[in-house]
């Protein structure tokens, strides 16, 4: 306990979660990307997919919703290596790993809020619309896609915001994101409460800042009858 | 790989495993109680409360939304409750326990999300109920507890479902400070077996069993205490 | 009538057949609107009017018989003609069912664009015309939330309006409407019907539409039973079913009070 919090801080903490932050970047915007893909798919699939499909992906929703996302990590890093298909099997490294489990898991999430916002737009406004003389795809692009967007982004962005939060987890598989480099700072440090209540400053920032982008992008594409709702 | 060896393995597992599922229930229960027990006041005074009490809530469900649920079992075991823990006035209060500080991590951070659920319950109810009970004579206070709070509960239970299974899931992390739950027995078995995809697989399945029966169970509840006319598109 | 017979009508259907769900919802049904002429849809609910109507512009498919556009038939199976059919049949619904994104104008514009392919600035042109036809011009910049269910009905009408139809269907186009909103959608149909435009409009607004009707068609289970000119049906002594059934819908609306009974006549 020689050096002061501040010094600590400004010598150690900062540098050493600062490269941290970057990794959690790395982990986190394309695990992002990946759930929203994936969600966009699953949730179109869901709602005009045929039955059999339709079925297909309400598993694969109930299955990665269903189950600690822990599990899932681990399942991808610790178990995959031991599936052997004809001789071969599949070793991912800690980031890639994580970046799967985010990604599916998330896309699982993101595929019930595009659901709903599929769902939301009345039938009568897509009947309309091909009274007018639209084809489906005319209807669908410029009737169905910019209603069901606006719905579904509130949703989708929370969910982007609650991957920030989780992408901790990849600490566990051993990736030095934000808590990895954190964990190992405080071991050779001793000083628990400083770097992880920092640590916690970190993420607050990281989810605030996502939130307040969010705001923006609601209220950007607000029209009247499509209203951000205050919380 | 070979299915026998992977099912016989999981086979014998099973009972270990399900050991663990005392220590996951235990902490969701308690983390549940803990969250109620603080979400049902913090939403009362989130709506009702002067400003700065609003903002003082606003700035609890902030922090604790905010930050990791792991990240907070860190700041919480090796960090706040090791400190207290080591102060004389604390000791023996069993405040270094695991358990004790996941239950907390987890509570503080369901009565953040629950007081948000209860918060939107009571302002659906229409104003017109406040009024009408303050117009018979009752306090606020009384007027909170006998018509407010009985039917914003109510409303709140399918969200209360949905916040389980959140907390089922976010249990999982106990393991990382040394609750001997489902999670953390199924990383020693997978590790001492090398069977880590049947363990994985017993794990998902009794995540996905709990996950069942508590929301069977928050579906009776919400049953039996149905009032008449009171349905479930009344909590939206 | 000779005359009539060398012009073919505007929208004709032949012999419409419609199952759902088991019932038969429409039985055969033929009818001509010749241009120029009003006619009106009656009947309890679920007779078929609505099909019959979402049918004519195969919105609903039929299940057997033809329909004619100026004499042609049309293909329902080719999507180029089902959508050269629907740009000149113009169709008005109970529920409005504005596009909710989109302003009063970008309502009225966006169609001309996607399906005539105007220009930005032309369809906008157009668009706020037809706005100002419905008297309309000062809400263009408005978005559906900010509309009354009777301004919303009259954004619908001039979305149709602005696609140029032939022919205009109405399904219920009050029924959604609080009483004292009605008025200002009747006028401007009233308007369209006295300007030539060929109509056929499914309504409970007895008095109204038969000020306005060539023809009443009354419907039940499917099949067109009784028609003929409002003031032959209505005629107190002529025992028909349409009476009947105005009498009953005008009592409950309070209408017959208002305008005394002879006005169903």
């Amino acid at each position: 306990m020689s050096t002061t919090y501040l010094e600590f801080l400004r010598a150690e903490l900062v540098p050493g979660l600062m490269e941290g932050l970057w990794t959690s970047i790395v982990v986190i915007v394309p695990s992002a990307a990946l759930g929203v893909l994936i969600g966009v798919l699953a949730g179109v699939l869901r709602v005009y997919g045929p039955r059999p499909v339709q079925r297909l992906t309400e598993a694969y929703v109930s299955l990665f919703r269903g189950t600690p996302l822990v599990v899932q990590v681990f399942f991808w890093y610790f178990a995959l290596p031991y599936i052997s298909l004809g001789g071969h099997s599949i070793v991912l490294d800690a980031i890639p790993a994580s970046i799967l489990a985010f990604g599916l898991c998330s896309g699982a999430y993101q595929s019930e809020y595009i659901r709903g916002g599929l769902n939301s737009i009345k039938r009568g406004q897509i009947r309309a619309a091909l009274a007018l003389g639209m084809t489906t795809r005319q209807a669908v692009q410029s009737v169905v896609l910019p209603q069901a967007f606006r719905r579904a982004l509130p949703g989708c962005g929370n969910e982007i915001i609650y991957l920030i939060k989780y992408s901790s987890l990849a600490s566990i598989i051993t990736v030095g994101e934000l808590t990895g480099t954190a964990t190992t700072i405080a071991k050779n440090s001793w000083r628990n409460i400083e770097v992880f209540c920092t640590l916690g400053v970190y993420y607050l920032t990281l989810v605030t800042l996502a939130t307040w982008l969010l705001h923006l992008a609601e209220d950007a594409m607000s029209v009247p009858g499509f209203e951000r709702h205050k919380s | 790989m070979d299915f026998t060896v992977a099912y016989n393995a999981a086979h014998e597992a099973l009972p270990y495993m399900l050991g663990g599922v005392v220590w996951t229930v235990g902490l969701i229960v308690g983390a549940m109680l803990l969250g109620l027990l603080l979400g049902v006041p913090l939403a009362v005074l989130h709506v009702y409360g002067p400003w700065p009490v609003r903002r003082a809530v606003s700035v609890y469900v902030w922090l604790f939304r905010g930050i990791p649920i792991l990240v907070q079992m860190y700041i919480f075991y090796f960090g706040l409750l090791s400190w207290l823990s080591g102060m004389p006035l604390f000791s023996g209060l069993g405040l270094d326990s695991p358990f004790v500080a996941a239950v907390l991590v987890l509570g503080l951070t369901s009565s953040a999300y629950q007081s948000q659920i209860f918060r939107g319950a009571i302002q659906s109810l229409p104003a017109g109920q406040l009024k009408a009970a303050r117009a018979l004579g009752m306090t606020d206070p009384q007027a909170i507890r006998a018509v407010i709070l009985p039917q914003a509960l109510r409303l709140a239970i399918p969200a209360w479902s949905n916040e389980y299974s959140i907390l089922l899931k976010d249990s999982a992390l106990a393991f990382t400070i040394g609750v001997v739950e489902i999670m953390a027995r199924m990383r020693a078995i997978a590790s001492t077996t090398h069977e880590p995809v049947s363990m994985t697989f017993l794990a998902g399945i009794i995540f996905f069993a709990l996950t069942w029966v508590g929301v069977k169970a928050l579906s009776l509840l919400e049953n039996r205490v149905r009032i008449a006319g009171y349905t479930r598109q009344g909590a939206a | 009538m000779s005359a009539e017979s060398l012009i073919p009508p505007v929208l004709e259907a032949r012999t419409l057949g419609k199952t759902l769900g088991g019932n038969r919802v429409l039985d055969a049904v033929s009818l001509a609107l010749p241009k120029g002429c009003v006619k009106v849809l009656i009947g309890p609910s679920g007779a078929g009017k609505s099909t019959l109507l979402q049918c004519l512009n195969f919105l609903i498919p039929p299940d057997s018989g033809t329909i004619l556009l100026e004499g042609r038939e049309v293909n329902g199976k080719s999507r180029r003609e089902l959508c050269a059919l629907r740009q000149q049949v113009g169709m008005i619904f109970q529920d409005f069912n504005l596009f909710d994104h989109l302003s009063a104008l970008e309502n009225v514009r966006v169609a001309l664009m996607k399906v005539k392919g105007m220009s930005k600035l032309d369809a906008g042109e157009l668009a706020l015309a037809e706005l100002a036809r419905v008297g309309l011009a000062d809400k263009a910049a408005l978005y559906p939330a900010n509309l009354s269910g009777g301004q919303k009905q009259r954004v619908a009408i001039a979305r149709a309006l602005a696609m140029d139809p032939k022919v205009m269907l109405l399904d219920e186009p009050t029924s959604a409407l609080d009483p004292e909103l009605i008025g200002e959608v009747l006028a401007v149909i009233r308007d369209l019907a006295q300007n030539g435009m060929t109509m056929i409009v499914a309504t409970h607004q007895i008095s109204f539409s038969a000020s306005l009707a060539d023809e009443f068609l009354f419907m039940e289970k499917g099949r067109v039973i009784e028609s003929g000119s409002p003031t032959e049906l209505l005629r107190r002594d002529s025992g028909s079913r349409t009476l009947a059934f105005c009498a009953k819908i005008s009592e409950l609306s309070g209408e017959a009070d208002e305008m005394g009974a002879e006005s169903l006549i």
